[in-house]
């Protein structure tokens, strides 16, 4: 191996400092400044992969964002490990591990590589031609794919890094750090607008900044050294910003973009330590410039995708700005002038470069000129119709075009090369000017894709490169020209710049090249990344897809983590042609955010762990956690949902403090439920309208239960509202509906009824409410309350009392959901732990037992009274659940009323809420089991269970379901059938215990 | 992600908001005298233009009040915005 591959000439890389890192286990060096490619290359390594169908060998093949080839696994810290990261971008730093990531069990040794031979039984749509039948040896494909088609690995344990999300904003934010972006930065942070720079790179300059040869000059300065100091001075400007190593993710619409900061991806394990990785950046900018440049394309012609195969610019990039030489003795294939750039680089730095092989017939111009000085040979009008070499390339096969570019004639002659230059003009990076909405037009005389000044959306412009600019005087003076117009500017000093470059005098382009062999025995390689050859897209056209988005998918051009962003006009071309329409009128596949691949890390940013959502606690909750509840979320709370004692388990548990709540007393945070305080003269109309049955006459101090549907006639939410006062209302809903109720009730009041005078302010968390139940729950009251009469008289169910506890105002409601005699103690919400404490200590003798969710629900089940949410879903009635007496007659409208007798609501064989009793009544069913008349095939299914529990104070299992005609079925015998027996069943009656309500007044 | 500019509170980002659905279809003042395909229209029945559409908002991670939006839903250009019970400034 050869060690003079470094050169010593440029000031970009840092030769003084020395970094050791290791890939696919051999420890190589490479210096500060470089990537992880630029240091492969410099240890003359080409070959990092295998393609992912027929695990070909894959050099690395260019030097940016765009590389299909060199994606890697960074990392072998299960916690740590990145996949799929581009040698291209990914900095070297001290102690980095990388692997190759599509190869088993070496790069140099690959298995899979067999599929290479096998390449004429792997055609377009293999995939979904072999897979697709028969379904049941999926199983078989699958493991088969993932264990040839490496996409990396997933880390296996939580990610430790830190990320972190900021919101931006801007007067203008610049796209790109190129010399177009630069000029637009400067000129609008100038005039003294606030700007910021977004460059995916740690420098700033692009292209520009290592272009030193003097055919490229402003104003009497070579353009590197003019871009230079403009870059020094734009750095000194205050209303600046620059962010390197961003990248823009996405760009919505109203100017939203998302760009990801790389913090810490460039430096080493312990210079990390503490500091964030990522930042994802939402940027809100009142104008956008697009600047993100050109990317080069390839050629497509046969076995174009040899390791040593690299995009011309690359190697001109390898060798003018990290020093590295691509190989020893370098062939260049191009149809424009911009590998001639590179002839004068190599040439320079005293790399051999043996032949340029140009299609074009007659390509003169200043840079072909300088060429031709130096002796090195160029072929006009010809073409590479084959490369050799497995795992790097050893030579080039070159034949005449002829004169239509459809065919070779003449003799074949071989040469002799270990790395190839190709170049097949650029292609503008559009990607985030049609994301944006932007629509783009065809320019036909170099065939490329711009966006159209017509279909641009307001407050953004594109500039340079990705706007079709690709010579230096071109992009400076339409960059100035239309940011000054953009921007509003006056006249200034870069307007008559003195600008000297290259002109291209002639173009000519052929998609696909062609070779003396048939096509079906060559492989010109489109998206390398997916494998896909232009014999594929032929195929695929023969066999009649038309749409450019059918034959992407069919043949996965373009469908790779680099989204095809080398190839897609290639295959674009080829489609055209072939088919022989305009590439204008074919227009481009879609593309898509993320421009490059984002972190699920840096998506997330802090919202993971305990931030991932908010959580509710009730004041109570350090109470519940003290004495070992376990708890259960329902929505953002932390509801109790059930307090085991001496190891007791979840059964055990609820069967405990259900069968207490009903012999002596039980105690119940309540907390979460919903609650809304409503005021103004208009309140009790407002609630005739919101709820189904009447409340002008609900005497002050007086509760009432109300069912609230949608205007479709369903069940909504449901709680029981208490008059405070002539008009002043506490209304309570269920837990999880209480963000919803108050929305849809303010709906109404604003939209709908905005002459009802009605204040409407949410109080769930100032108040707290605790609910003892039981029938010694009133003496319980009475010692903590020794003044209260309670007595049925001054006290019946259903009313309400201000009262307090020592010095703490409480409103005390009599109200039941469990069926016990009980009471509802709410305080405002700092007190309410120690009110608690006192029920705890007043309830001691009495075995007061604190419950949770479960058994409320199981006490409620006994006593048929519905859940909202779980015994409704939304498609039931009040008449459904057998609660047509809780509809107001007499009302002439509430909401939903008009629905209850629409022709769907008034069907008799709707399903509607009944109860179920087990034969065997130790069986205990389960929610959601679906109920049948018989077995007969085909079975009928006439509904399903949607609350069931085994009833410790009726010592049998009890169930709620909905079944279809249900409240006619009364005493028929249905079958839950199970996965292994059938369980009978009897439809009864929905209240299960104490149907004549004697416990309430107990 | 657009803007809205609540008529209350000023330019905001669409995440503060909800969308109610089309605008100006009113609730029936005598819903019992509608037959079912009278109240069927009023319940089920919306627009879904491509285009310049009417709608519902509400502001509600601000100041919680709702108001009538005009967007175009094919760009999400707003053309306008207005309050509750005022006539749409534009056709
Ligand atoms: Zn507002």
């Amino acid at each position: 191996m050869s060690n003079n591959l470094r050169i010593n000439k440029n000031n970009f890389i840092d030769q003084t400092v020395r970094i050791s890192f290791k890939f696919n286990g051999k420890k190589l060096f490479g210096y500060k400044g470089d990537t992880l490619a630029s240091a492969l290359l410099a240890n003359n390594i080409h070959l990092v992969g295998r393609s992912f169908k027929y695990h070909r060998p894959r050099g690395i093949m260019t030097c940016g964002s765009e590389e299909p080839n060199a994606i890697i696994q960074v990392g072998k810290d299960p916690a740590l490990t990145d996949p799929n990261v581009r040698a291209t971008e990914i900095e070297l730093y001290e102690g980095l591990e990388a692997f190759s990531q599509n190869c088993w069990p070496s790069v140099n040794f690959d298995i899979g590589g067999i599929n290479n031979f096998l390449s004429p039984l792997l055609p377009a749509g293999f995939y979904y031609k072999t897979f697709m039948w028969p379904a049941s040896f999926w199983e078989k494909y699958e493991f088969f794919i993932r264990h040839s088609a490496g996409l990396g690995k997933s880390p296996t344990k939580p990610d430790q890094d830190l990320y972190d999300h900021q919101y931006v904003h801007c007067d203008v934010l610049v796209i790109g750090g190129g010399i177009s972006g630069i000029l637009s930065a400067k000129l609008s942070a100038e005039k003294g607008l606030n700007t910021i720079l977004i460059d995916d790179k740690s420098y700033l300059g692009g292209s520009t900044i290592y272009q030193d040869d003097d055919i490229f000059k402003i104003n009497n300065e070579t353009s590197n050294v003019w871009l230079k100091n403009q870059i020094e001075k734009l750095k000194r400007i205050p209303n600046l910003t620059i962010k390197n190593r961003t990248s823009v993710a996405a760009f919505h619409g109203y100017n939203y973009l998302l760009a990801r900061e790389n913090l810490t991806d460039h430096l080493s394990a312990h210079e990390r330590k503490g500091k964030i990785r990522q930042r994802l950046l939402k940027i809100r900018a009142k104008k956008v410039v697009i600047a993100t440049g050109a990317i080069e394309r390839p050629l497509i012609f046969s076995n174009n995708d040899r390791p040593g195969i690299i995009l011309s610019s690359s190697i001109k990039k390898y060798i003018d700005y990290y020093g590295v030489k691509t190989g020893e003795n370098i062939s260049l294939f191009t149809n424009n002038d911009s590998a001639y750039e590179t002839a004068i680089s190599l040439n320079k730095s005293g790399v051999k470069v043996k032949v340029i092989i140009d299609i074009r017939e007659n390509p003169s111009s200043i840079l072909s000129e300088k060429i031709e000085k130096t002796g090195i040979k160029i072929l006009r009008g010809y073409t590479i119709t084959n490369t050799d070499g497995y795992k790097r390339i050893k030579s080039i096969d070159v034949m005449k075009l002829s004169k239509d570019g459809g065919s070779v004639i003449g003799k074949k002659v071989t040469y002799k090369c270990d790395c190839l230059g190709i170049s097949g003009g650029w292609t503008p990076m559009v990607h985030l000017f049609t994301q944006s909405g932007g629509k783009l037009k065809f320019r036909n005389n170099d065939n490329v894709f711009i966006p159209d000044e017509n279909k641009t959306p307001s407050e953004q412009i594109s500039v340079g490169s990705s706007n079709g600019d690709f010579e230096l005087d071109d992009v400076i003076n339409n960059t100035v020209k239309n940011i000054k117009i953009f921007l509003g500017l006056d006249k200034n000093k870069y307007e008559n710049l003195d600008i000297k470059c290259s002109k291209e005098k002639q173009k000519r382009n052929i998609w696909l090249l062609p070779s003396n062999e048939a096509i079906s025995k060559t492989k010109p390689f489109l998206d390398f990344q997916n494998d896909s050859t232009a014999k594929d897209v032929k195929l695929a056209l023969r066999e009649g897809f038309k749409s450019i988005e059918h034959v992407k998918r069919y043949t996965t051009t373009g469908m790779g983590t680099d989204q095809g962003k080398l190839s897609n006009m290639h295959a674009l071309g080829i489609i055209a042609d072939t088919t022989g329409t305009n590439m204008g009128e074919l227009g481009t596949t879609t593309f898509r955010p993320p421009y490059t691949p984002l972190t699920f890390g840096a998506i997330v940013g802090r919202n993971v762990g305990e931030f991932f959502d908010h959580t509710r606690r009730t004041a109570i909750h350090d109470w519940h956690v003290e004495n070992k509840a376990e708890f259960e979320n329902v929505g953002q709370w932390k509801r109790p949902w059930y307090f085991p004692k001496n190891g007791e388990t979840m059964y055990e548990a609820v069967q405990r403090e259900s069968k207490a709540a009903r012999v002596s007393a039980g105690i119940l945070d309540a907390s979460t439920l919903g609650k809304i305080d409503i005021q103004g003269e208009d309140a009790s109309e407002f609630l005739n309208r919101v709820y189904t049955n009447a409340w002008s006459k609900l005497a002050i101090g007086k509760c009432r239960y109300g069912l609230m549907l949608n205007e479709d006639g369903m069940v909504y939410d449901d709680g029981v509202t208490t008059r405070l006062g002539e008009n002043h209302y506490i209304m309570t809903t269920t837990t999880g509906g209480a963000a919803n109720v108050l929305s849809k009730l303010e709906d109404y009041l604003q939209t709908e009824w905005p002459e009802l005078n009605v204040y409407l302010t949410t109080v769930t968390d100032q108040y707290s409410t605790m609910s003892i139940c039981g029938p010694n729950s009133k003496k319980i009251i009475k010692k903590i309350i020794p003044s209260l009469d309670l007595s049925d008289e001054s006290f019946p169910h259903m009313s309400f009392k201000n009262s307090k506890i020592d010095n703490v105002n409480c409103r005390i409601m009599r109200i039941s959901f469990t069926g016990e005699h009980s009471y509802e103690i709410n305080v405002q919400s700092n007190y309410a732990k120690d009110v608690w404490e006192r029920c705890i200590e007043a309830g001691k003798e009495f075995n007061i037992t604190p419950y949770g969710t479960e058994t409320m629900h199981l006490l409620r089940a006994e006593k048929g009274f519905i859940i909202t949410g779980q015994d409704t879903d939304g498609t039931l009635t009040p008449s459904d659940l057998q609660m047509d007496w809780i509809i107001g007659k007499k009302k002439y409208d509430f909401i939903g009323k008009r629905s209850l007798y629409r022709s769907d609501t008034i069907r008799e064989d709707r399903k509607q809420l009944v109860g179920l009793l087990t034969d065997d009544p130790k069986e205990v069913l389960e929610e959601g089991a679906q109920l049948v008349e018989s077995l007969e095939k085909p079975i009928d299914m006439l509904g399903h269970v949607t609350s069931s529990y085994f009833s410790p104070n009726l010592n049998k299992s009890i169930a709620l379901a909905v079944v279809r005609s249900g409240k006619k079925l009364k005493g028929k015998k249905l079958i839950v059938p199970m996965e292994n027996k059938n369980i009978n069943v009897t439809i009864t009656d929905t209240v299960f215990y104490d149907k004549e309500n004697k416990r309430l007044n107990a | 992600m657009f803007i809205i500019n609540c008529p209350y509170c000023g330019e905001r980002d669409q995440t503060e908001f909800s969308c109610g659905g089309e605008a100006h279809i009113e609730r029936p003042k005598q819903p019992t005298e509608l037959s079912d395909d009278q109240w069927a229209e009023y319940l089920f029945m919306r627009k879904n233009i491509k285009g310049i559409q009417f709608e519902r908002w509400n502001h509600i991670h601000g100041c919680r009040k709702w108001f009538n939006v005009v967007r175009d839903t094919s760009n999400d250009k707003i053309h306008a915005v207005y309050k509750m019970g005022e006539r749409p400034p534009i056709k």
